[in-house]
């Protein structure tokens, strides 16, 4: 079977965020790019099934300005057998991302579709569940653990309460955690080969897809800021800040 | 004036805290209505139809809902919407599961956690892990939130009287099936709704290491004990420990965070807390920079005598 796996581009996990003066959003010009991790892990779970002979293509997506293309060169390196570039400069909601990869999940037919749970841009934590919807196919999300058997897929959850395991007909939808796997590195050697391997640019109109935003961003602004309090010398002042606090 | 439908987060036995957060936002757009799905779950909605300021209960009872499988919730949600204007979940990971199920088949945009109600369609909301808040209005006919349960005042357990109707849906969507869960027993208190919390970090070496320190210090303060996404990785403590972005989002009386640095990933799940306590042997820590109080040295020999003299 095909897996499909949809990666976005977002501001590296190691950077802090700058909120944009005027209040329009955050800054993220000259600031360090990367693949969102939960999407490098969905890479690695949809590679690792192919090694395992579970999969036969893994073809990684993505929607977003002409640069996405670095992000999917970087899932080609990792070993992802072709990539989509769904072009557009407008911010696509998650409900607009889903329609996209119900329309590419339309023609490319795949088993799964693996995605990273969240973004940490918007931090939304959507598109999967929604694809789901609009295709009418069942959900994992926050997956732990993922095995392939037969026509269903089990997927061990990361709940609230500790982990819980069910059982999806394929064609399935899977969102990722963190503890899933961890990602390889993509090796000089494959990430001359990822050059070479082949990525479509297409664009939303393509699908048939309206990706007109449905929410409106009116302001966006620093959180409350904590100030630093007191050090303590020693426990029995610990122990007196305690008491004050009235917990001991 | 608009109609809101809650979901009810239970174990089909009592109903969870998480859901009086949830009536609080709810009842700053309209109307509250509650759905309780499930299966012999009839407690919960007797339960649910007492908290104050709800309207009417809808009692959805077949075994297809036991587990609250999206696949199978969901339409029956969206069956609902026909008569209600809002659709408001916690953000647990139950209703991050089902919602954008929900939004999708409404064909209508998601706001995620939000953190307060601005105006009938405008909500604020954290992003980029909480180092920046956004203000969005929906343009959709109909809405669908995720609540941040720490953001709202909690609703009265008690004091309504709401009426209990029994609803249907198409019940099993033939799509999934639940297997198990393995959901931890803990006599402590559960970390999203505990008064206290004690964290520990990769600093705590290893599980038993973890045990023997947190533990009896937990136990002193009556706490909940959490961890930073560094303990959960290296195996210390399991997953549904975690605070943190990607984790579980605290807001305690008090949280105690004990050999933690204090990466940006953690703060974003705790910094809301009234108070924060801080035990790390370096001095230029991060957590140091949001701690009310701090005390820098050595965990192994500082927590035992703190745990010792309270």
């Amino acid at each position: 079977m095909k897996i499909l796996v949809p990666v976005k581009r977002v501001i590296d996990y190691n950077v802090k965020p700058r909120v944009k003066a005027d209040g329009t959003g955050v800054d993220l010009a000259n600031v360090k790019m990367s693949m969102n991790p939960f999407d490098e892990i969905a890479i690695e779970e949809a590679l690792r099934l192919k090694e395992k002979g579970v999969a036969a293509e893994v073809i990684a997506i993505s929607v977003g300005p002409a640069k996405a293309q670095e992000t999917l060169r970087t899932a080609l390196a990792m070993g992802a057998d072709r990539a989509i570039l769904v072009q557009t400069d407008d911010e696509v909601e998650p409900l607009g991302v889903a329609k996209i990869l119900a329309a590419v999940a339309g023609e490319e037919n795949p088993g799964l579709v693996i995605l990273g749970k969240q973004a940490i841009d918007d931090d939304s934590n959507q598109t999967g569940q929604m694809l789901a919807a609009l295709l009418g196919r069942p959900q994992g999300t926050f997956a732990n653990e993922v095995s392939v058997e037969g026509d269903s897929v089990i997927v061990k959850r990361e709940v609230d309460g500790g982990l819980e395991t069910v059982k999806l007909a394929t064609p399935a939808i899977v969102t990722t955690d963190l503890r899933l796997n961890e990602p390889r590195y993509a090796s000089l050697p494959n990430i001359m080969k990822a050059k070479s391997k082949p990525l479509a640019t297409k664009t939303p109109a393509d699908y048939g897809v309206d990706t007109t935003a449905r929410l409106k961003t009116l302001k966006v602004a620093e959180p409350a800021v904590r100030s630093a309090g007191v050090k303590v010398a020693d426990v029995d002042a610990l122990v007196a800040k305690l008491k004050e606090l009235g917990i001991a | 004036m608009a109609k809101t439908l809650v979901w009810v987060e239970h174990d089909n036995a009592s109903l969870k805290d998480a859901t009086l957060a949830v009536v609080t936002a709810a009842s700053q757009l309209g109307e509250v209505h509650l759905l309780v799905a499930g299966s012999g779950c009839a407690a919960v909605a007797d339960a649910a139809a007492k908290i104050a300021g709800v309207a009417k209960v809808h009692l959805a009872d077949d075994a297809a809902y036991a587990n609250a499988l999206a696949e199978n919730v969901a339409p029956l949600i969206a069956g609902l919407m026909a008569d209600h204007d809002a659709f408001l979940a916690p953000a647990t990971t139950t209703g991050k599961n089902i919602a954008p199920r929900v939004a999708a088949l409404l064909d209508v945009a998601q706001v995620s956690e939000i953190l307060s109600v601005e105006g009938p369609k405008t909500f604020t909301r954290p992003i980029y892990a909480g180092n920046a808040i956004a203000t969005v209005e929906s343009s959709d006919a109909k809405l669908v939130l995720t609540v941040r349960g720490t953001a709202f005042a909690k609703a009265d357990a008690t004091g309504g009287s709401a009426a209990i109707e029994a609803v249907s849906g198409a019940g099993d969507s033939g799509l999934s099936s639940f297997l198990g869960s393995e959901i931890a027993k803990s006599e402590r208190p559960e970390l999203t709704s505990a008064k206290v919390i004690v964290s520990g970090g990769r600093a705590l070496k290893d599980a038993d290491t973890f045990k023997q320190v947190i533990f009896p210090l937990a136990d002193k303060l009556g706490a909940a004990v959490g961890a930073s996404r560094a303990a959960v990785d290296a195996g210390y403590v399991p997953n549904d420990y975690q605070v943190g972005q990607t984790g579980k989002i605290v807001a305690p009386e008090v949280y105690v965070a004990v050999g933690i640095s204090g990466a940006i990933q953690h703060l974003a799940g705790m910094k809301d807390s009234k108070t924060i306590i801080a035990i790390n042997k370096d001095e230029d820590a991060p957590i140091f920079q949001v701690a009310d109080v701090g005390l820098v040295g050595d965990l192994f020999s500082l927590v035992p005598e703190l745990t010792g003299k309270l």
